[in-house]
């Protein structure tokens, strides 16, 4: 027996967001995008706030990453990419005329799937961000890596062996040096795409500690497959479907109480 | 309910299921593969270590009486004609017969070309009256006319002729030495010095004649300079006939040593000692002596330069030359090729245009390489060496500097030969770092350049090392294209002296992959060649050897810098 649930999916968003105190971080509006002919994101319109941590959710192909992607313009290296509509950082459009990518990007912090640590040492991996900048000064680069090291609960398992290579450490430990990498470079927005799905359950769990150490110090956008774990790290919750946001709310509310049937179908797992 | 037959599936697999013939197949084929390569190559170093070792000498009286002395080097057997066997016993004859008309022969270097117009001779077995292996017999290795078998009759050491008892082999053997010493100390006043003055005398003309193109032949500059050139050259003379008596001195002195050697046979020659390079007793040559003479043969393999057509003494500019144009290649070639194949993979659109070219330069790697070298003649010798000699070289014209072979065009014309391996393999170098590396870099803030050089291209640096190592290995052993652009047969000077500006990339050289072929092919004779061959291609072998071994030491070195595992 099966029930016909194709519903309409033009409904109007539903918001219900937690609002931040610092007011919105990312401004997307009415964003649209096509890989050649395919469109992947419709009119996708979300503010995310800034200082807190924003989950994004939704099936597999609904457009999360691509959104994420869109964020630092990593899809640019793709043929026959085309956006409309408007994403703005602090009120500056990154899809305007004479954006210059690199600086936008080193606004923006990315941790990937799989831990992509570089062939070098674990140093010079997270000072890498610095050295792109032309960085010499050996206090101030110490002194980052320690920082973020720290920062990304990595530093007192490494700080012995800084100078060893980055490919020598486990996959839980390579992805928190790629967030210690991200962070050295002091971004505003930290993106993270599905940063825990090459990992164990404990270098999970830790990722998510360290997550909710770094909320209130960056503004966290993260992808996710994993509807616990949005339900566990995130204050504001977007669940896209489609190529459309259908609902972006208080995570709370989204998983226990949404406004809509289809958010309600996804997150009690009747489809997706 | 109707009944359904069910699929019935055969429990045990085949022998063709498991691929048991292919596995036997594709085993066999890397057996055969791994035969023929241990096969040549202990067919060449078997040859080639060997062919040093000083062997005993024989001493064959022939049926007829005749008698002969020689190394025994190697023998055949083969099918005498008719002719040739109505001359011999009939034992002889049905002892052939039964042998299905074969008979042996053995080959013996007797040297003494100059007495006799032959180094070699076949003896068939049936000619052979008996052998003997006389211990007063030597073996000498000369500076002109090739080795000489037989045994000193008389010497003169300086005061007078000596003979028999009164000779004592220990004062010869110093007396020798000394003659070597006079002989290495000549050489080097007329090749070196004398050499030297020439080359000043040279280039003062070569000044004023410059000056004679540049302001005019009548004019102030060029008379003003012409003065003082003579000034200078008469100066050069006086040098040059100091040195020049110098050296005639010597060669007086050189001349009273002498030995008059003997052949079996009894027919003498008499010889300047000076002009033996080395003889020893074979016959009652202990271990430990024939030791000492293989290493000096080596030695003077590796150090010295050539005589006697190239098949006596050594390959010294032969090795140089070769060791000189693979680095030179390589050196050209690496930048050239793996910035090309940046631009191919990182930056060009991938595209039809893309693809077109990728095949092209495919394809240009199985161009015959004598095309390259016609190539190579015609571009860089004729055209821009000679445009290079006309703006830079004037007053040497027509004699051309650039505009002909030399070292420098031919590093370049392999480095083009073997710039499509380096291409490909570094294409395929870059393609292989990860996606997500670069995607890394560049969330960093970095830029696309900035990722290649610090991230793209130290990851794929081991893969272009391959490239090149590939790249090296079939440049060292090219020669078709060689003999088109700067390769020779023997290289009056090195391309690399103590003479301003020190490297001479103009100069044609010498080249071991061309010194076989020479050696083997193009010489009087090709059976005192032969065994030099075979030395030659071993040394050959173990220089490209060398130069990988040191590229993939090199390279390992690079992949531990970047050394862990994933997980």
């Amino acid at each position: 027996m099966s029930e016909a649930r194709q519903e309409p999916v033009d409904e109007g968003t539903a918001y219900h967001i937690v609002e931040g105190q610092g007011g919105t971080s990312l401004d997307i509006e009415k964003f649209s995008l096509w890989y050649g002919e395919a469109r992947a994101l419709r009119e996708v319109t979300l503010r995310v706030q800034k200082g807190l941590v924003t989950s994004l959710i939704g099936p597999s192909g609904c457009g999360k990453s691509t959104l994420l992607r869109a964020l630092n313009r990593m899809n640019d290296l793709i043929d026959g990419l085309r956006t409309e509509g408007h994403v703005r950082l602090e009120g500056e459009d990154l899809y305007g005329p004479g954006v210059d990518v690199i600086a936008l990007r080193k606004r923006m912090g990315m941790v990937f799937q799989k831990p992509n640590p570089f062939p070098m040492s674990i140093f010079e991996n997270v000072v890498y961000p610095l050295r792109v900048d032309g960085v010499r000064d050996r206090g101030l680069l110490a002194q980052t890596a320690e920082r973020s090291l720290q920062a990304s609960a990595l530093w007192d398992e490494v700080k012995d062996r800084l100078h060893e290579s980055a490919l020598g450490l486990s996959g839980g430990q390579q992805q928190r040096l790629c967030i210690a990498r991200a962070i050295a470079g002091d971004p505003d927005v930290l993106l993270m795409d599905e940063p825990c799905s090459a990992l164990d359950p404990i270098a999970t769990s830790r990722i998510e500690e360290l997550i909710a150490e770094l909320r209130g110090r960056y503004t966290i956008l993260i992808v996710t497959h994993n509807m616990q774990q949005a339900a566990r790290v995130s204050d504001n919750t977007a669940f896209m479907y489609l190529g459309r946001l259908i609902e972006y709310g208080e995570t709370q509310r989204v998983f226990l109480a949404p406004k809509l049937q289809r958010t309600q179908d996804y997150v009690t797992g009747r489809f997706g | 309910m109707a009944s359904v037959t069910p699929l019935r599936r055969e429990r045990r697999a085949d022998l063709r299921a498991y691929g048991e013939p292919w596995r036997f197949a594709m085993g066999g084929a890397l057996a055969v593969g791994v035969l023929l390569i241990a096969g040549f190559l202990l067919l060449v170093a078997w040859n080639g270590v060997s062919t040093f070792w000083p062997g005993p000498i024989a001493q064959v009286t022939l049926a007829d009486g005749t008698l002969l002395a020689g190394e025994p080097t190697r023998s055949e057997s083969y099918r005498p004609s008719q002719e040739l066997l109505a001359g011999t016993p009939p034992e002889w004859r049905e002892r052939i017969a039964a042998q299905d008309g074969f008979a042996s022969r053995q080959l013996y270097r007797t040297g003494n070309y100059d007495l006799y117009n032959e180094d070699f001779r076949w003896v068939s077995e049936y000619e052979v009256g008996s052998v003997s292996y006389p211990a007063e017999l030597q073996f000498f290795e000369r500076v002109e006319w090739g080795p000489f078998v037989g045994r000193i009759l008389r010497a003169d050491l300086g005061g007078g002729p000596l003979e028999g008892a009164a000779l004592e082999e220990g004062a010869l053997r110093e007396a020798h030495a000394r003659a070597r010493e006079r002989w290495r100390e000549i050489r080097r006043l007329e090749r070196g010095e004398i050499g030297d003055v020439n080359r000043e005398m040279e280039a003062e003309r070569l000044a004023l004649r410059r000056a004679a193109l540049r302001f005019g032949p009548e004019s102030e500059e060029h008379r003003a300079l012409a003065l003082r050139v003579e000034a200078d050259l008469a100066a050069l003379q006086a040098q040059y006939d100091a040195l020049a008596a110098r050296a005639a001195a010597l060669r007086a002195e050189d001349q009273r040593f002498r030995v008059t050697l003997a052949d079996v046979n009894g027919r003498e020659k008499e010889q300047l000692l000076s002009d033996l390079t080395r003889f020893y007793p074979a016959n009652r040559l202990s271990a430990w002596d024939g030791l000492g003479v293989y290493l000096s043969r080596w030695g003077e393999f590796l150090t010295d330069e050539p005589r006697e057509a190239n098949t006596e003494g050594g390959v010294l500019p032969a090795i140089f030359g070769t060791a000189a144009m693979t680095l030179l290649m390589v050196v050209a070639v690496a930048p050239f090729g793996v910035v090309t194949a940046l631009y191919l993979r990182e930056y060009a659109r991938q595209g039809r245009l893309v693809s077109i070219v990728r095949i092209s330069v495919n394809n240009l790697a199985g161009v015959p390489s004598i095309v390259y070298g016609v190539f190579g003649l015609g571009f860089f010798a004729y055209t821009v060496g000679a445009r290079i000699d006309e703006l830079f070289y004037p007053e040497r014209l027509p004699s051309p500097t650039f505009g002909t072979g030399g070292l420098l065009w031919a590093s370049l014309t392999l480095a083009l030969l073997t710039v499509p391996v380096v291409i490909v393999a570094t294409e395929e170098a870059l393609a292989a770092v990860p996606r997500s590396v670069r995607e890394g870099s560049l969330a960093c803030g970095a830029s696309k350049w900035q990722t290649i050089r610090r991230i793209v291209l130290p990851q794929a640096l081991p893969g272009i090392m391959t490239g090149l190592i590939l790249a090296m290995a079939r440049g060292a052993g090219e020669v078709a294209p060689l003999m088109l652009v700067g390769v020779v047969k023997l290289a009056p000077e090195l391309p690399v002296d103590g003479v301003f500006p020190f490297l001479h990339f103009e100069r044609s050289f010498m080249h071991l992959g061309f010194h076989i072929y020479d050696v083997g092919f193009q010489s009087r004779n090709s059976e005192a060649g032969k065994p030099m061959v075979y030395v030659t291609t071993l040394l050959l072998i173990t220089l490209i050897a060398l130069m990988n071994a040191t590229a993939i030491f090199v390279r390992a070195r690079l992949k531990r810098r970047f050394a862990g595992s994933q997980f």
